[in-house]
């Protein structure tokens, strides 16, 4: 085992490497860029093994890997936002011709106004594809997912693409300290992809063929049923990883001081990991509160939301993009989750860090304030969705 | 925590050398972090790169606001930008400069100051061109001295992985080191 200092960008590109992808197509694009440039890298220097596929277009990119997943082959790769966007039908596609390809997304704002900086927009409206969904905090969980995320797509009760997200900047061009296994673990944890449905000229099959009604919904039903698989696997995947090199991401989601939580902020990506610091720093002053981060979007990680359900007293969910029409994706989804058990503490939206706007320290302890007069006092002049640090002085608490 | 901000104008290497100041310091068993402050690039516009060194693990992914250390890769930017902006009481700001401290301090006043001619370092070491010599490695030989977070060793260790001209860019370092000179503090 070595310990390297790495981009995001590179951790995902040597996470692919680790992952010994067959096929990867991918097409440039700030602050994707410097994925697709370290894979070039690694095959010149002979030290990734693969068909790597100059494409057109994100749309072709994503064609190309699901064409190559469908003939048994590992594929991968990568964009970020409008080419997310682009990608779009072909991720349908990907998702129901069941071929585990994984993407890896750098999150970046949508345009316009035009913007290359953290946003959760793209990957948020991409929930309906049938793609699995994880969240990274950091560097090291980035190649780590890359890794865990074919062993859990792969699997023949699963059978699902997935896309893997870090934020632009925050992790794509931030180097960091990253812990690189042996190859023979990695190879022994990963074998390679043995499809059970493939292109073969010896063996002909059809795929992807038109279908009348009484069969389409079966299909679908089944599309569910193998996401539905995922939640259990990616659970044990995570403790299976853990065993091999002592890392763990808590499976569906990576809860920090939540046991006896009265104040919980629940969110996705690097803002939360600044948020643990911030956590520590209040318990010591003897306040009750946890960070949920979320680490699976899709399926969503009902049961973990039902454990701060039974202990919060409030929860407050940060939100880094909105679906224009009510509150943030991630607000909408987990309160969706609390309406029929048995417990439901009342939940804040705080829209925030969107178009890459820095999160700090000193805001995220501004919402655990906030949340603690919402657990007294209940909403204030804002109500339950808060666009926080607005230039209008809305948030007068908070200096930006 | 200690935190790191360096300026520079595209083409000179600021972001490398914030890369190359948290390489040393990981190679002495610290976690760090480098990244550039996230704009668009250009040659010759200022440039804003950040390094975090810490004993333990570094979870908080905001930017720098209040650094213990500045660092400014040419002298011309200490009318452009305001570079002392955030400096923590008793922090150091190193300057790439030709000129004294009394000429220095007539622009920016901090609490302790350092000063090396990188340029000349650079140019001599043929780095980059006279008109626009690369001086990052050459300043963070210079930050190795000023502020004894660093080995020099590590520093060379670090610059020794770049791709191009390590070995000149490491005796920049070094060359920079020891012509470092510190005004105020201790």
């Amino acid at each position: 085992m070595v310990k390297e200092l790495l981009t995001g960008n590179k951790a995902t590109a040597y996470g692919a490497m680790y992952a010994r992808a067959q096929v990867i197509a991918a097409y440039p694009i700030t602050p994707q860029t410097t994925i697709v440039e370290e894979i070039a890298e690694l095959i010149a220097a002979k030290r990734l093994n693969t068909q790597y596929m100059k494409v057109e277009s994100e749309h072709s990119a994503m064609a190309a890997c699901v064409a190559a997943s469908n003939t048994g082959a590992r594929a991968f790769t990568a964009t970020s936002s409008h080419g997310l966007a682009l990608m779009h039908e072909v991720l349908m596609w990907a998702a129901g011709a069941r071929t585990p390809v994984v993407l890896v997304n750098v999150n970046r704002a949508m345009g316009p106004p035009w913007s290359v900086y953290a946003d959760h927009q793209d990957a948020m409206a991409q929930r309906d594809t049938g793609l699995i969904q994880y969240w990274c905090e950091n560097n090291q969980e980035i190649f780590d997912t890359v890794i865990t995320a074919f062993k859990v797509s792969e699997n023949k009760d699963v059978l699902l693409p997935a896309m893997i997200n870090q934020d632009a900047f925050f992790l794509s061009h931030t180097s960091e300290p990253v812990d690189l296994p042996d190859q023979e673990a990695v190879d022994q944890f990963l074998p390679s992809y043995d499809a059970p449905y493939k292109l073969d000229v010896d063996k002909p099959t059809g795929f992807g063929s038109f279908i009348m009604p009484p069969q389409y919904m079966e299909f679908r039903a089944h599309m569910a049923g193998g996401m539905e698989n995922a939640r259990a696997l990616i659970r044990k995947v995570d403790k299976e990883w853990e065993e091999l090199t002592g890392r763990s991401y808590g499976g569906m989601m990576d809860m920090y001081r939540c046991e006896d939580a009265e104040l919980i902020l629940f969110g996705a990506g690097t803002m939360m990991s600044t948020a643990k610091d911030v956590v520590d720093e209040m318990r010591k002053e003897g306040r009750k509160v946890g960070i949920a981060r979320l680490r699976v979007f899709r399926p969503f990680p009902v049961d973990e939301v039902r454990y701060l359900a039974d202990r919060a007293r409030a929860i407050g969910i940060l939100d880094r993009t909105f679906t224009f029409g009510y509150g943030g994706p991630l607000f909408n989804e987990t309160n969706s989750q609390m309406y029929n058990y048995r417990n439901r503490p009342p939940t804040k939206n705080y829209i925030i860090g969107v178009g890459g706007r820095d999160v700090r320290k000193k805001h995220i302890r501004a919402l655990f304030n906030d949340l603690e007069k919402v657990a007294k006092e209940g909403y204030g002049k804002e109500g339950e969705v808060h666009w926080w640090g607005l230039l209008d002085g809305s948030t007068p608490e908070v200096e930006l | 925590m200690i935190e790191v901000r360096f300026h520079g104008r595209g083409g000179q290497g600021a972001v490398v050398a914030s890369r190359l100041l948290a390489d040393a310091a990981f190679r002495e068993g610290k976690d760090v972090q480098a990244f550039p402050y996230f704009g668009v690039e250009r040659r010759g516009a200022p440039v804003t790169a950040f390094t975090k060194i810490d004993d333990k693990r570094i979870r908080d992914k905001s930017m720098i606001y209040e650094p213990d250390y500045v660092v400014v890769l040419e002298r011309s930017l200490l009318q452009a930008v305001n570079v002392m902006e955030g400096l923590r009481p008793n922090g150091m700001v190193l300057v790439n400069t030709e000129e004294g401290p009394d000429v220095i301090r007539k622009i920016i006043d901090p609490p302790r100051l350092a000063t090396v001619n990188a340029t000349k370092i650079a140019i001599s070491n043929k780095l980059g061109t006279s008109v626009q010599p690369i001086v990052n490695t050459a300043i963070v030989g210079a930050f190795a001295k000023a502020t004894g977070i660093v080995s020099i060793e590590s520093v060379e260790a670090a610059i020794m992985t770049l791709p191009r001209s390590p070995e000149r860019n490491a005796k920049a370092a070094r060359e920079a080191y020891e012509a470092t000179s510190k005004y105020g503090g201790e």
